[in-house]
């Protein structure tokens, strides 16, 4: 793929070993895919379009694929992406305020991400802590009983700090 | 004096914080050069009490205790060593009184046997469990129709939400003549406020390996796959983890147990579509495909992955497995009713006290699991309903309370027992909001496939949506109901065939709720925003402008010290003027 930018190109490179590698497993689509998101954040159309020519399959596929799926993103991210938890459980216990709070303090919708690039705000459909609604994750940590709109700036500073 | 410590460290003591009162342990201990065995263990399932901390010595017998936080653990540690623990924060002890000892004590755990008592990640402590002791006693003495028959015998039917005998099951795949097999767990746990499969991943990932392999073996499979969902990270690490350590052992891979018998194991990660948890769907997803069910016939056992024979079970199923090899299909079907054997796990959340994983023998009326096992209601608002059974099931109410757990009862209420999640729910709920959730779920699960699944499920949330908005109308029930019937009979898989029933429970049990949105246009429990009113109360506001400040459409209006005035038609109804003041001289109505 012709690509000028020399940052990028290192980001294919590294998804080109990625496929190479996956290559051998019976369909690996959704593998590399998942992989592809982790190397560049997101995954735009030229992404997918380098994905189906590596795979010799239409890039109709993997567009299908990644529509498909929940877990996809088609758009950038921000550095730290909130997931809030709207399951059951989290909705019994006030999973709308918490995304109300969220929305309030860091100025942006559901789905939007921060001006500054920080944080973008999305949800998931339970993250099986279920006990300690409600709930929101940012990368693997999980946090539990958001209730207060104290706790929630403590957990946001302290990612905005280390940004 | 052996010291051993352990700490609960699965996703719900994380979510609470239990990382840091581990590392205050390992600090405490160092510091004052205590020589003592620290272990990280999961879940033990009384998650409401987390961060949950074990102490035992060759002295004392376990205490257990919870809500510990880092600033407790010097003194915690050190009344132990002195022979005067603090019994005050024990939750579980068998010497001593302690909080939840009789909620504890009326479980019967076949499933949970290990969940936040071995360290999940050590193959060893498995082992000393009496681990993999089933595995080798299926290969050295018994026939693979022996084990089948002891399945079936134990009445075991499958956790995943259908109640499908399991032991047939695997009779229908041993029955196929090919040389190719597969088996799969559905780790895909899809009902949203439901977490027993996460447990026993994350704390005993090797009982569900064990009885993939025992299961492999009994229908002839060489190959398997686990599909977990990826919103389970730490229970993709550990499976990761425990299928190396079995493959180290030899308990995966080939000629396990010096037998001619080979299985090679792989986990698949989801990507967060909830049809993927329909088996026909996950097989698809397996291959590499968007999750789409295929028509069954052929069933899985004919023709699954990749055409081939194929054996698809739930994480609890495979939990069970072992221990009923090991113990015997008498000592399993002991527990439970004539049709319903053995013990369930469930998940219970919302408005319950103990929220948290149990483990009960089926037949326990559902009154009893919330008020004896769960500790009753949360707050001192009255229980309303119990949602079972997830986006396919329904909600049963107060008077229901007594119907019993097993398939068949829970499925004359309208729900069905689903995989296990319970959402206990009381009066600040809404049933039509909670319809109108439900529904709002299902329409953007729904994969596309069934057009009355696609559009009859977004024409019914559009009706429920105009309810909760107060632009009802009485007919609207009527096309709920005929709605409801169509899909139900136009839809292929059991997706579409159960997403009516979150609205036909709530119809039937809570109907008045509905006619209340339509004709008062009032919601009761003051959850749907458009019913709601939020209003000054002249003689409490002493004009500190506090809620003026924080509206953020401007539209509370007054000086200070003079009485505010809330502008209707600007308010948009976020509750922030009801939050912030201190005077409770906001009403909501
Ligand atoms: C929409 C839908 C979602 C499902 N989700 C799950 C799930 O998350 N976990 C599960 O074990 N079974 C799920 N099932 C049931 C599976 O199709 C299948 O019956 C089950 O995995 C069989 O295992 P069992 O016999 O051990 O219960 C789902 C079914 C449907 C229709
Ligand atoms: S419902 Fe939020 S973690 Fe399960």
């Amino acid at each position: 793929m012709a690509n000028n930018n020399p940052a990028k190109n290192i980001l294919y490179q590294k998804l080109q070993v990625v496929i190479d590698e996956k290559m051998e497993l019976q369909n690996p689509l959704i593998e590399i895919l998942h992989q592809a998101q982790e190397i560049f954040g997101y995954l735009p159309a030229e992404v997918q379009q380098f994905i189906a020519d590596q795979m010799r399959i239409p890039v109709g596929s993997v567009y299908g694929t990644v529509t498909f799926y929940n877990f996809f993103s088609m758009e950038p991210r921000g550095k730290h992406v909130i997931n809030v938890c709207t399951g059951t459980a989290c909705y019994v216990k006030g999973a709308s305020k918490l995304i109300q709070m969220i929305e309030e303090e860091l100025s942006l919708n559901m789905g939007e991400t921060t001006k500054d690039g920080q944080f973008t705000l999305t949800s998931v459909r339970c993250v099986g802590a279920c006990s300690l609604a409600p709930i929101f994750t940012i990368g693997e940590e999980i946090f539990g009983q958001i209730d207060s709109r104290n706790k929630l700036k403590t957990i946001l500073d302290k990612f905005n700090r280390y940004a | 004096m052996s010291l051993e410590i352990k700490v609960g460290l699965a996703s719900c003591g994380l979510a609470a914080g239990a990382r840091d009162v581990y590392t205050a342990i390992e600090n405490y201990l160092h510091k004052e050069k205590i020589a003592a065995d620290l272990k990280k263990t999961a879940c033990i399932g009384m998650c409401f009490a987390e961060p949950i901390v074990e102490i035992s010595s060759e002295k004392f017998a376990p205490i257990i205790y919870g809500r510990i936080t880092p600033e407790e653990v010097p003194e915690l540690i050190e009344k132990f060593l002195t022979g005067t623990p603090n019994t005050a924060k024990a939750i579980i002890a068998k010497d001593c009184e302690a909080e939840e000892n009789d909620t504890y004590n009326s479980q019967t755990r076949i499933v949970l046997r290990n969940c936040g008592k071995i360290d999940p990640v050590s193959i060893d402590d498995y082992l000393k469990v009496d681990g993999y002791k089933a595995l080798e006693k299926s290969l050295k003495n018994m026939n693979r129709t022996e084990i089948i028959d002891e399945i079936k015998e134990s009445g075991l039917r499958g956790r995943g939400g259908a109640g499908f005998p399991t032991g047939l099951k695997w009779q229908f795949a041993y029955n196929e003549n090919n040389k190719k097999k597969y088996i799969i767990c559905n780790a895909d746990e899809g009902d949203p406020g439901a977490f027993m499969d996460r447990s026993v991943l994350e704390g005993d990932p090797h009982s569900i390996i064990e009885g993939m392999i025992i299961g492999a073996y009994a229908i002839g499979a060489d190959e398997g796959y686990i599909y977990c969902r990826a919103e389970y990270p730490m229970a993709i690490k550990h499976l990761r983890i425990a299928i190396e350590a079995a493959e180290e052992k030899n308990l995966l891979g080939e000629n396990i147990h010096g037998t001619e018998f080979n299985f090679e194991l792989h986990i698949k990660e989801g990507a967060g579509a909830f049809v993927c948890g329909e088996e026909t769907a996950l097989m698809a997803s397996i291959e590499g495909e968007r999750g789409m069910p295929r028509i069954r016939p052929p069933f899985p056992a004919q023709s699954g992955l990749w055409g081939k024979p194929t054996n698809i079970n739930n994480v609890e199923t495979f939990a069970n497995i072992a221990w009923i090899i090991l113990n015997g299909a008498a000592s399993y079907a002991k527990y439970g009713t004539e049709k319903s054997k053995g013990t369930k796990v469930f998940a219970l959340a919302g408005m319950i006290r103990n929220s948290g994983l149990i483990e009960v023998p089926m037949g326990m009326p559902i009154r009893d699991v919330i008020y004896k096992v769960g500790g009753g209601m949360k707050t001192e608002r009255p229980f309303k309903a119990v949602q079972m059974g997830g986006p396919s099931g329904g909600c049963i109410p107060a008077k229901l309370l007594d119907t019993t757990i097993d398939y068949d009862s829970i499925t004359k209420t309208g729900a069905i027992m689903g995989s296990g999640g319970m959402v206990v729910m009381d009066t600040s709920t809404c049933m039509v909001d909670i319809a109108r959730f439900f529904l709002n779920f299902t329409q953007n699960e729904s994969c596309g496939k069934c057009t009355f699944c696609r559009v009859g499920t977004k024409r019914m949330l559009e009706i429920l949506t105009k309810i909760t908005e107060g632009k009802g109308e009485m007919e609207d029930l009527e096309k709920l109901e005929t709605l409801s019937k169509n899909i139900i009979k136009g839809s292929l898989c059991g997706l579409g065939q159960t997403a009516p029933n979150p609205v036909l429970t709530t119809l039937k049990y809570f109907r008045d709720e509905y006619v209340a949105h339509i004709v008062d246009k009032k919601c009761v429990a003051g959850v749907c925003k458009p019913l709601i009113k939020y209003e000054v109360i002249e003689d409490k506001c002493i004009g500190c402008t506090a809620c003026a400040r924080k509206c953020p459409t401007k539209a509370i209006s007054g000086k200070v010290k003079e009485i505010h005035l809330i502008d209707q038609d600007a308010c948009i109804k976020c509750g922030i003027c009801f939050d912030v003041c201190k005077f409770d001289a906001i009403s909501k109505s």
